[in-house]
C-alpha cells in the first residue's frame, strides 16, 4: 500500500513545506555511511551476510517509529519492476547504486519520505534525511538523533583514529555527506558560477550539476557538498558548507537584480518565452523541460508571473523524468514517445493550476 | 543554437578548439559530441575511479633511516586476516573489504588518506556511545585541560582546583574501565 504511495506523487509530502531560502534553496540533506562491526561491506560480502543485514532491519526496524517521522515501510528492491526502482530514484528516495545490488537491498522509507535509511548499498546503511529549504543545521541535529537511535541496536564499525569505517576511503570519518539543492538561475546565465567554483573547491566543497558532473547544470540546479569527511567534524564541515551557501544566495539575489536592472526586457522575453514552450509545446526533451522549468521558476521569483504556484516546478521536475512518465503512462516508452507525453503532462499540470 | 553537425538538436555541448593558434568554437548537441569522440557516458564515474586507483597504487617511500621495517609484508602479501581482501584489490577496486582491512593496512593508508581529505588522517567529528569506548572521556579530559590552563593563566585558582577534581576523576574512571578491559 505504501509503496503505491511511494510511487505516485511525484513530490514527498515534507517538500511540500514551505523552508527557509526556499526561493533558491530547494533542499539540505544529510547521507551518513554505515557499518557492522563484525560483517564484511556489501562490496564483497557473501550472500549470507547480506541476507543478515537485511533481516535484522527486517525484524528490528519494520513499522518502527521515529520522533515525527512516522513509521518506516520497508521496500526490497528485489519486490519492484524496473520502473519502480527508477520512480524511487528519481524522487531521490534511493541511489542508483542501490537498485544494481537487487538482491538483497532494501530501503526503510518514512511516511512523510524526510528519512530513507538504505541497506547494503555501498555501505551496509546510509542514512538519508531531507528538509525543504536552508536548514542544514536542523538536517544534522536529527540526523544525528536517528543515528543514536539505531546505534543502540547496532555495533558500529568504529576505529578511535579513523571514526566511522566505510567501504570507500573518500567516506570514513564522520561517514556524513552534507548537501544543499539550490537554483542558481542568474549565476549559471551570467557564467558567474563557473568562477566561483574553484574557490569553492579550495575549501573542500564540491559544485555539481545534478544531471552530471562537466558541461553546465541544465536546469540551473547545483548541488554544493562536502568533500572531505575526515579531520574534520560534523559541525565544522556544516558551518563551512553554510557559509558558501549563504554567500550564493546573496550572489544569486544580486546577480537576479543585476540581470533585472540591466537586461530586464530580455530576462523577460526568455521566461515568457518558455513559458510559451511548457504552456503550448507539443514535443519537450528532458533537458529543454528543466530549462524552461527554470525559466519558469526564476519568472515567479521575480514577479514576473503570479498564478502558477512555485511548488509546481518541483513537481513537473520529477513527474517529467523517464521513469515517472512510464510508471503514469502505464507502459515503456521509447524517448521519442516520452517527449510526446512529457509535454501534454506539463500541458495538463499547468491548466489545472491556472484554473484553481 | 542548433547543433553544428545534426543540424537538427539544441547545442548543449560548448568547445574551444585551438589549432595551430587558431581558436575555434564548436557548438554541439550531446549525441554528436560523444559521437565525435568529445565526451564519453559516464564520464563522470569513470574519471572518479580512475583517480582513486591512481591514488592508491602508491609505493610508500622508505623509513627515514633508508629501511624497510623488518615487520612489513611486501605489498602483493598484505592481506586482511578476516575478509580475505589484499593490498593489491584493494588499490585496484578502491574499495575496503571489512573493519579489519583499515587496521592490516593502516601503515599504507596515511598518505592515501592524506591526498583524499586534504591532508587530514584522524577522525575529529561524533564517537558512537557504545561502539566509542573511552574516547568520550579521553576527549573530554584534554577539554578540561586546556579550560585548565586557561584558569591557570587567568588566575581563577577556585575554578581551577574544581576542574582539577573533575580531571582526578575522569582519569580515576579511565582507569576503571581500562581494568575492566584487560
Amino acid at each position: 500500500m505504501s509503496l503505491q504511495q511511494f510511487m505516485n506523487e511525484a513530490i514527498s509530502p515534507w517538500m511540500k513545506q514551505d523552508g527557509p531560502d526556499s526561493d533558491i534553496v530547494l533542499s539540505s540533506r544529510i547521507r551518513l555511511a554505515r557499518n557492522f562491526s563484525n560483517i564484511p561491506f556489501p562490496t564483497i560480502s557473501s550472500e549470507d551476510n547480506l541476507e543478515k543485514v537485511l533481516n535484522f532491519f527486517n525484524e528490528e526496524f519494520r513499522s518502527e517509529s521515529f520522533r515525527d517521522y512516522k513509521g518506516f515501510e520497508i521496500v526490497k528492491m528485489s519486490d519492484l519492476q524496473p520502473i519502480e526502482k527508477r520512480v524511487l530514484v528519481e524522487k531521490h528516495l534511493i541511489s542508483p547504486h542501490l537498485t544494481d545490488n537487487s538482491e538483497h537491498s532494501a530501503s526503510l522509507i518514512s511516511q512523510n519520505e524526510q528519512v530513507s535509511i538504505m541497506i547494503n548499498e555501498e555501505d551496509h546503511i546510509r542514512i538519508q534525511l531531507y528538509f525543504p529549504g536552508f536548514q542544514l543545521d536542523r538536517a544534522l541535529e536529527q540526523a544525528s538523533q536517528l543515528d543514536d537511535w539505531l546505534e543502540e541496536k547496532i555495533d558500529y564499525a568504529f576505529d578511535e583514529k579513523r571514526g566511522y569505517l566505510t567501504a570507500c576511503p573518500t567516506n570514513v570519518g564522520t561517514g556524513m555527506r552534507a548537501s544543499v539543492m539550490m537554483h542558481l538561475p542568474a549565476l549559471a546565465l551570467t557564467q558567474q558560477i563557473n568562477r566561483m567554483t574553484p574557490a569553492i573547491n579550495q575549501l573542500g566543497l564540491v559544485v555539481r550539476g545534478i544531471y552530471g558532473e562537466g558541461s553546465e547544470a541544465v536546469g540551473s540546479i547545483f548541488q554544493i557538498s562536502n568533500q572531505i569527511t575526515l579531520g574534520k567534524s560534523e559541525e565544522d564541515i556544516v558551518e563551512d558548507l553554510h557559509s558558501v551557501v549563504k554567500q550564493l544566495i546573496d550572489q544569486e539575489r544580486r546577480a537576479r537584480q543585476t540581470l533585472m536592472h540591466r537586461s530586464g526586457i530580455q530576462l523577460e522575453d526568455r521566461i515568457f518565452r518558455s513559458y510559451g514552450v511548457l504552456k503550448y509545446g507539443r514535443i519537450i526533451e528532458s533537458k529543454e523541460a528543466a530549462k524552461c522549468l527554470s525559466d519558469l521558476r526564476l519568472g515567479i521569483d521575480l514577479g514576473f508571473i503570479d498564478h502558477v504556484p512555485k511548488t509546481i516546478l518541483n513537481e513537473l521536475m520529477v513527474l517529467t523524468q523517464p521513469g515517472f512518465l512510464q510508471q503514469y503512462a502505464k507502459e515503456t516508452l521509447s524517448p521519442s514517445e516520452r517527449d510526446i507525453r512529457r509535454a501534454s503532462l506539463i500541458r495538463e499540470r499547468l491548466q489545472l493550476e491556472n484554473k484553481e | 543554437m542548433e547543433c553544428q553537425r545534426c543540424h537538427n538538436r539544441a547545442a548543449t555541448v560548448h568547445l574551444t578548439q585551438l589549432m595551430n593558434g587558431e581558436k575555434t568554437e564548436v557548438h554541439v548537441c550531446e549525441q554528436c559530441a560523444k559521437e565525435k569522440g568529445y565526451m564519453h557516458d559516464h564520464e563522470e564515474n569513470f574519471t572518479l575511479n580512475d583517480l582513486l586507483t591512481g591514488l592508491f597504487n602508491f609505493e610508500p617511500k622508505q623509513s627515514p633511516n633508508g629501511q624497510q621495517t623488518g615487520t612489513q609484508q611486501p605489498k602483493e602479501q598484505l592481506k586482511c586476516p578476516k575478509c580475505g581482501l589484499t593490498f593489491k584489490e584493494f588499490a585496484r577496486a578502491g574499495k575496503f573489504g571489512c573493519a579489519e582491512c583499515y587496521k592490516t593496512f593502516d601503515e599504507r593508508l596515511n598518505p592515501i588518506l592524506r591526498r583524499v581529505h586534504s591532508g587530514n588522517t584522524h577522525h575529529d567529528g561524533k564517537i558512537p556511545r557504545r561502539e566509542g569506548g573511552n574516547l568520550h572521556l579521553r576527549r573530554q579530559k584534554d577539554q578540561y585541560k586546556s579550560e585548565l590552563q586557561r584558569l591557570i593563566e587567568q588566575e581563577e585558582f577556585e575554578e581551577a582546583a574544581k576542574l582539577r577534581d573533575e580531571i582526578r576523576s575522569l582519569d580515576d574512571q579511565l582507569q576503571d574501565r581500562e581494568e575492566g578491559e584487560s
